[in-house]
Order: C-alpha cells, then structure tokens, then sequence
C-alpha cells in the first residue's frame, strides 16, 4: 500500500522520459515477480477482510502525495483529475456494473455539471455547495430523460442512443453562444461556506497551492462517492440491479421492478458524474465544449473495464493508470488513444475481468456465514 | 380416485396467443382447482410454455381472460402476477450464475424486501435484521431439499451441477410461499432418478408449507402418472382432452397427437 503510494510519488515526480520509462518497467516486473511468487493472494486476503484499513489506508496516501506535493501545481492538478474521474466511474459503475445499463455520454453528463455550474456559479447569488449539487442534480435530470429511449431499447441500440447523446451535446455547446461556442466559459472558484478553494495559503511559512484543497475536497467526494456505491451494491437495491443485468426475464416474473431500478441506476450515476464535472469545471476555472467528447466517454467506459466491471476498488488504480501514464510519457500523448485501444482489447482478451475482478456478492462482510457454522 | 375438487383458483377462458400468423393458444379454456396438481401434456409447440408464459405476463394474450381466484390478471404485468401468488421455473434454467445460492432464491422474496432507498442506504441495521431473516428462510427451505444444498449458501450458482441448479431454481419459486407454481419441465437435463429427487422434495416442501397449486408441463410420463390428480392435453393451442391420467392415455385423440396417425388408427383398429 504504501509502497504504491511512493511508487505514484516517483512516478509523479520523474521528469524525463527515461525515468518514467524506468519506473514503468518496475511497476510491471514487481506485479510479475508477485503473480509468481504468489504473494498478491494474501494481501487480497487481508485486504477484503478489513476494506475500512484499505480504505483508511487509500485516503492517508492521497494526503501524503498532496503534501509531497503541495506547492507542484500539475501533480496535484494530476491527483484531482484522477480523484474526479473515479467518481464518475464509480457512477458509471452502477449503470454498467449492476443494472446493466449502457452508458457511452459519461463526459457529456460531466460536461452537463460542468456547465451548469459554471452558468449558476456566473449568473446567480447560489452558494456553492448548492451550485454543485445542482451540477448533480441537472445531469441526473437530463440522463432521466434520455432514459425512456435507452429503456425502449436493446443492446447495441441503447448504446448507440448514448453516443448519439454524447456527440449532440458538444455539438450544441459548440453552436450554442450563450453558452460561449467553442471558447466555453470562465467559471469563478469555488467558495464553500467562506473556504475559498481557488485561492493558495501559506501553512507555517509553507505555501501551499490551490490545488491541495480541491485535493481535499475530490476526496471526501470520491470516499463519499464509494461508501454510497458500496451500500447499493450490499442490499436489497443491489440485488435487484444484479438480478436485471443477469437475468431481465426472471427478474420481472419474480416481482423486480425493471425499469423502476434502471432510471435509479441511470440517475444515480449521471448524479456522481454531474457532481464530479461541476468540481471539475470550477477548479480549472473554465469549461470548453473539447474537454467533453466522446473519446472522454470512452476513457471512462476503458478505466472501468481496466478496473474490473462492478468492483469499485478497482477504478482507482485503474484510472491512475489511464490518467497519469500518457501525461507522463509525452511522446505517447498523440498515440494515447491508440494506446487505450490496445488497452482495452488486451483487457478483454486476457484479462476479461480487469485488474481487480468483482468478488462474488455479499451482504454485510466479516461475518461468518450461515454455512460456516 | 382423487379428492374431490375444491374452487377455481386460475382460470383462463377462450384464451388466445398470435404471433403474426401463428395461433399459440386458441380460445383455450382450461381451470385449475385449489390445492391441485395439474399435469399440462402435449407434443412440442402445442402451446404449453406459452400458456404459462401469457399466465405470468410475460406475453401479452391477443384475446381472453386469465382468473386467479376469481380477479382478472389478463395482461397484468409480471411483477403484478407475482405479487398476486404465482410463480413458477423456466424450462432452460433462468438462474443468475455470477450470483449467489442465497441471491438466486432470495430475490423470490421480493416482495418481503423493502426496496426504500433510505432503508437500503441509511438504516443499514435494519436491513441487515431483513437480511439475516431472508438468510435463516432461504437456508431452511434449501435443508427441507437437501443439508448438501444448503451448505452451498454462499457458492456461486453458476458452480453448481444441473440437477442443484434445478433445485435452487424450485426454491425461488418457493420461498414466497406462493398460492400456484408452474412447473415447466423440471425434469428437462437430468436423469430418471434426480427428476423423482427432485419431485419428492417438491412434495415433501409442499406438505410441510401448505398444499400450493401445481401446474406442472412434462414428458416423463412417470412424474405425471405418480404426481397430478388431473391432467390437459394441449395440441395447436386447443384443449384436446382432459382427466385422470388413465382417461387421457386411452383417450384416442391424444394417442393421434402424440403418436401419429397410423399408430392411433392401429390402436383402434
């Protein structure tokens, strides 16, 4: 654990080519070296029995890069970018995961927060903890409309219905001049309860930038974003998502609300990512209808199967892993999507499961169960 | 000779399935008594599934009626048709495979389940009381069919062989306690002994629970000669005959249907 954290350090850290390149060739021999000398299945062994140590332990590292990085404004602008996207992955990770609905417009629902902060944030007095909210709560309204095609639909067909939402959306924002075209527009940071988050501090003779504090507040937004996760998955609501995505048909015949439990999946997600992009848009200080295409979606979508569908431990590394690489390797910036191609098909064709595959479902963990009495 | 019969519980009357040109059910007329095992016969494609399947809502029927204790449940919704006591299996297995044993026959009891998002997210207590009942209901039902099936609690299903997935499949259709099950070819995979397994636990859970309505489609004659007290044969969707098992077998126009035309015409001959 703390070993990944140092590694995200250096990694953070290292300057030239060579020494990314380097690192990356550590990464991958130490996780080989692992598999071989089987050493991973008593830390996932530990890890599964104490999740609360785990997640202690993911939080506490997210705060000592932040101060390893305090006054580095792009590694902790980098940290966010990663924080953020978790939590639209962690949304999509209900519609995809356990209800099995598709979803190919998670940057535009991150676009759709995005802008609508930024217009409230503008144009009225709102405090903005209400703004963000609001970003999530727009986002989750439009994704309950585009719901009803998506319902109708099937397979390939509601996936189609997503990317064509996807791709309306940025050319909207595009054509749309109230809305700024394609320049976008500023947003003002963001001021909770009198915290102005834009602003540096200095700590104990220290300056500190900016960007730490939206590193505080990514984080309490992705473990809240978790937690909330986690509970849909570990109840009834989860059982029923499971039951749909599995089985439609029997689902129905034994009482399970099929659409009822979808639109909840859609909104609840479309709300984390809404949520995630209003955050987004206010700590880079403008939105632009580029940062929200399609190919962002399909990021989205490619961390989540990197990660292992439905298993939300798995978004984080995953998503350090599509995020922070190709910033760091500068040549492959131009091939990066290429790269996630690769990525994805070597996924699907070796790994179909992710990284971290989902385990089976449980209820309450740590208890003994009825069968091992 | 059979107890004598009790109230309509279902009832379809002139109840019809098209799809496009093809007539599944026609105008068929067909009651099941309370507390009775209903046998449902007939070649392959003579309208059986469908019949179950326009029963429990998953096809809307063209035209007709379905009664169950006397209220319409015509193109009900599924999830309604459940609530109001009706179950049944699939005769390819419908179970969730990545899911749980305990999964796979709770969500039986959805209608036990309270589906509140406050409930599922904030009084995790509460749920965790409503889960631990489900877990101590579906582990008895599993040990009324088997102590080896309830030891698979928490395994995947989709670990299980053909003739346990057939059961955690029964227990789903149980677990509610349901006024009628309909049974569609339990005995579909499996071997001559695991089916008469399979059909004694059915009744051992049926005489300890309550005396639930059947209706069971099979072709192992077997099962249906030892089990029902009444049998239907269907053929092109219509009712061709119908009575105790003995009056069907002699019956000369279910010999034509199953056997053929010149076998039928040996047989009276």
């Amino acid at each position: 654990m703390a070993t990944a954290f140092a590694y995200l350090w250096a990694l953070l850290h290292a300057e030239s080519q060579w020494a990314v390149g380097g690192l990356l060739l550590l990464a991958v021999l130490v996780m080989f070296g692992l598999r071989r000398l089987r050493w991973g299945e008593p830390l996932g062994a530990t890890a599964s029995a104490s999740p609360r140590v785990l997640g202690v332990g993911c939080a506490l590292g997210v705060l000592a890069l932040a101060a390893a990085f305090h006054n580095v404004h792009f590694a902790l602008l980098l940290v966010c970018t990663v924080l953020l996207y978790a939590v639209v992955c962690l949304g999509l990770n209900i519609q995809f995961g356990y209800a099995g609905v598709v979803n190919f417009a998670g940057a535009a629902f991150f676009g759709v927060g995005s802008y609508t902060a930024a217009t409230l944030a503008t144009h009225t007095a709102l405090p903005h903890a209400l703004v963000l909210l609001a970003g999530g709560a727009v986002a989750a309204a439009i994704g309950s409309l585009l719901i009803w095609p998506v319902l109708r639909t099937r397979g390939h067909y509601a996936a189609l219905v997503t990317i064509a939402f996807g791709i309306l959306f940025k050319s909207f924002l595009e054509v749309n001049d109230t809305l700024g075209g394609p320049q976008g527009l500023r947003i003002p940071g963001l001021n909770l309860f009198g915290w102005k988050l834009g602003d540096g501090f200095e700590l104990a003779g220290i300056e500190i930038s900016f960007y730490a504090n939206y590193v505080l507040l990514s984080l309490v937004l992705c473990l809240a974003a978790f937690v909330f996760v986690r509970r849909i998955e570990r109840s009834w609501i989860g059982l029923a998502m499971d039951m749909i995505r599995t089985d439609e048909v029997a689902a129905a015949v034994f009482g399970v609300g099929i659409a009822r439990w979808k639109v909840l999946a859609f909104t609840f997600g479309n709300f984390l990512a809404g949520l995630a992009g209003a955050v987004y848009g206010m700590m880079t200080g403008y939105v632009a209808p580029n940062n929200f295409t399609f190919a962002d979606s399909l990021i989205l979508v490619s961390i989540l199967i990197l990660g292992g569908i439905g298993n939300p431990w798995g978004i984080l590394p995953a998503a350090t892993i599509v995020l922070i690489l190709p910033e760091k390797f500068q040549f492959i910036q131009e091939y990066r999507f290429l790269l996630y191609a690769l990525l994805v098909i070597f996924i699907l064709l070796f790994r179909p499961d992710g990284l971290l595959p989902r385990t089976v479902r449980d209820y309450f963990p740590g208890r003994a169960p009825k069968d091992a009495a | 000779m059979t107890a004598p019969l009790l109230a309509p519980l279902l009832e379809a009357r002139a109840l019809t399935m098209r799809f496009g040109g093809v007539t599944a059910l026609d105008a068929l007329d067909l009651v099941v008594h309370e507390h009775e095992i209903l046998g449902l016969l007939g070649p392959n494609g003579s309208g059986k599934t469908t019949f179950f399947n326009v029963v429990t809502g998953l096809y809307a029927a063209s035209g007709g009626q379905v009664l169950l204790d006397g209220a319409e449940i015509t193109r009900h919704s599924p999830q309604a048709v459940y609530r109001a006591g009706v179950t049944r299996t699939f005769q390819r297995s419908r179970l969730s495979l990545p899911l749980t044993v305990f999964d796979n026959v709770a969500i039986g009891q959805t209608q036990h389940m309270n589906p509140g998002l406050v409930f599922n997210l904030l009084q995790r207590r509460a749920l965790r009381r409503q889960v631990d009942e489900t877990i101590e209901q579906v582990h008895a039902l599993l040990q009324t069919f088997s102590a080896g099936m309830a030891a698979k609690l928490w395994q995947p299903a989709g670990t299980l062989s053909m003739i346990d997935r057939r059961r955690v499949e029964v227990c789903r259709a149980l677990v509610s306690n349901p006024r009628l099950v309909l049974l569609d070819e339990p005995s579909a995979g499996m071997t001559h002994d695991e089916t008469r397994e399979l059909m004694d636990d059915i009744l051992l859970v049926r005489s300890r629970l309550s005396p639930f309505t059947i209706v069971i489609i099979e072709h192992e004659m077997g099962v249906i000669q030892r089990i029902t007290q009444r049998c239907a044969v269907l053929n092109y969707g219509k009712k061709i005959a119908e009575g105790s098992f003995d009056d069907i077998t002699r019956d000369p126009e279910v010999q034509l249907a199953y056997l053929g035309q010149d076998v039928a015409e040996g047989a009276q001959a």
